[in-house]
């Protein structure tokens, strides 16, 4: 009876789980195989292609700007990163583990600045850039504050650093390691799993941004990055539809690929966000 | 003796100066100054030739009273908050209880629900654009071949919230992940004891499970409104795509397309910074829009054993 009863339980959750998953992989399905239909089969109502066009691919890849704008991602993406997690380090790890005063107001205040809208000071930042400084039209003015700290990268780095005890810290301190070698030689390797973390998600976050280069990069299509590209993608083919999924799908793969080789890591940080240790 | 101390402890502020030093500046540069500006070029008139002049509160007042797209911007903030927020909340908890039950190719299951959450928005909301396509697309094809109404989806103003949401609840990996940990940190204890009591399914959910984690589900909610206020890529790109919009072909793109039903706060600074240059009035935008943000922060820091824990 009961055995049943387990038996039916497993058989509704299972349903339910492969229900589930078709929801979420059906999209990906879809745009996969109207990418490698011709033009007229993506409009109709077909949904295996006939014949299939790799072709497509080498099309989106001879589109002219394709290249560039997967440049410009790899370098905003790449560069973004590593001065993200570089100037981030300390600042997170003088708020994990200094004692000085003012700690809380200066953790306060980059959770609020984690919570800013871009949008809220993208008058002024404009104007700085492309008025004073005259570099619209380029990625710098998206590259250059991620060398002075990421508030979200420091809040999720200073999250992890504070789950290191202090005894590894004062073993450091006894055997004569000065606080700079202290973070290096000790800290750092510890904290390696939350370093990975943020890098993932600031190299996910300027692989993603829209914003940044619409303002920025706009002027000029040699500064686009793919997620701004995409977009033009679908005027210049009008309804090409299966051009623009191929595209779509060429944007997607690689925060995919990137996923399955570093799983572990990003699930850590998306706990590490949410909740508390 | 004291002369000592008090070198090591100037020693001790400036070693804490240069750690924080990154982050000093760019909190000055990037975060006091741009704000502080902001609110100065809101009382300016200002249209990036002639030089700023002071306007008094006129910006204020036009957004507010004239400005055709403040209003039904705030007001599809509103439904995206309570519907799309909520639904995503509720869907991200079925989604995380249904992966702690599933006890046969959990890795793979789990794997496959987050990773739509990781397509990048753009190239999601083309997907979608593409699927939802009114007539050819998949989805409305299924529906008209089983005898369904094929709505309009984007290109519809009383169905492009819903297709967002659809969007936004295919894309509900983070709220799963998190569901998922606080469900697996129920003490198994409260379960056993609860079904000694002959406590029903619904009961336990009711009386153990949700009990224990509605710390995350508000967490989940708070942090989805703060979202939810700075929503902007999706509903954007689905408006251009269904319009029809080239990109740098010089059209000018109707915000909101259709019928200015996916307007969102931060589409409003862009088209009135960039596109009718009035920088003073969007900064009265920016400046509501940073209200709104910093209220719920302020809430999501200010909760009783907090979530972001400020000092430990």
């Amino acid at each position: 009876m009961t055995r049943r009863k387990a038996l039916l339980g497993w058989i509704a959750v299972h349903s339910l789980g492969v229900a589930a998953a078709l929801f979420f992989t059906l999209p990906f399905v879809f745009v996969l195989l109207t990418s490698l239909m011709s033009d007229s089969q993506a409009l109709s109502r077909d949904l295996i292609p006939h014949p299939w066009e790799w072709g497509n691919y080498r099309k989106v890849f001879d589109t002219p700007g394709f290249l560039t704008w997967w440049r410009n991602t790899l370098l905003y993406a790449g560069l973004g990163t590593l001065l993200t997690v570089v100037s981030s380090i300390p600042v997170a790890y003088a708020l994990a583990k200094f004692r000085f005063r003012g700690r809380n107001l200066a953790l306060m205040l980059v959770i609020s600045m984690m919570m800013l809208p871009p949008q809220v000071v993208v008058i002024p930042m404009y104007l700085f850039w492309a008025k004073q400084l005259d570099l619209s039209g380029t990625l710098w003015p998206l590259l250059l504050p991620m060398a002075f700290g990421d508030a979200f990268s420091v809040f999720l780095l200073r999250q992890f650093l504070t789950t290191i005890p202090n005894e590894y810290l004062d073993a450091a301190k006894v055997d004569g390691c000065g606080d700079l070698r202290t973070l290096l030689r000790v800290v750092l390797p510890m904290a390696k799993p939350g370093i990975a973390a943020v890098a993932l998600f600031q190299f996910f976050y300027a692989w993603n941004d829209y914003f940044g280069p619409q303002i920025y990069a706009s002027e000029n299509p040699g500064a686009w990055t793919l997620s701004y590209g995409l977009e033009s993608f679908k005027g210049a083919h009008h309804t090409d539809w299966n051009l623009t999924m191929a595209a779509t799908v060429l944007v997607m793969a690689p925060v995919i690929l990137v996923f399955f080789f570093a799983q572990k890591a990003f699930v850590e940080g998306v706990t590490l966000t949410g909740v508390k240790g | 003796m004291s002369a000592t101390l008090a070198a090591k402890r100037r020693r001790s502020a400036l070693r804490t100066l240069a750690f924080l030093s990154p982050w000093l500046i760019g909190f000055a540069v990037f975060f006091a100054y741009p704000l502080i500006s902001t609110v100065y070029f809101s009382f300016m008139h200002y249209d990036g030739f002639r030089p700023p002049q002071w306007s008094g509160g006129q910006n204020w007042r036009y957004v507010f009273a004239h400005y055709p797209l403040f209003w039904p911007a705030l007001r599809n903030t509103l439904w995206l908050v309570v519907v799309m927020v909520t639904l995503r909340v509720v869907f991200g908890l079925g989604v995380g209880l249904l992966i702690t039950r599933i006890k046969t190719g959990t890795g793979l299951f789990r794997t496959l629900f987050y990773l739509p959450y990781l397509a990048p928005p753009v190239a999601a909301t083309m997907a979608f654009a593409f699927l939802l396509n009114p007539g050819t697309g998949p989805v409305d094809s299924l529906l008209e071949r089983a005898g369904l109404p094929a709505p309009g989806w984007f290109n519809d103003p009383g169905w492009s919230k819903p297709a967002l949401t659809l969007l936004a609840l295919w894309g509900v990996g983070d709220l799963m992940v998190i569901f998922m940990a606080a469900l697996l940190d129920v003490p198994k204890e409260q379960y056993e004891a609860a079904e000694l009591d002959g406590a029903s399914a619904w009961q336990r959910f009711r009386y153990v499970t949700l009990p224990n984690i509605s710390p995350i589900v508000m967490f989940a909610v708070v942090t989805g409104v703060i979202q939810t206020m700075q929503y902007y890529t999706q509903p954007l790109v689905a408006g251009k795509v269904a319009s029809g919009v080239i990109q740098g072909a010089g059209t000018q793109f109707e915000p909101g397309y259709p019928d200015r039903s996916t307007l969102t706060l931060p589409q409003l600074v862009y088209n009135l910074g960039f596109q009718r240059f009035d920088y003073g009035s969007a900064c009265v935008v920016a400046l509501v829009l940073f209200a709104l943000s910093m209220a719920f922060t302020a809430l999501l820091m200010r909760r009783r054993g907090g979530l972001i824990q400020a000092g430990d």
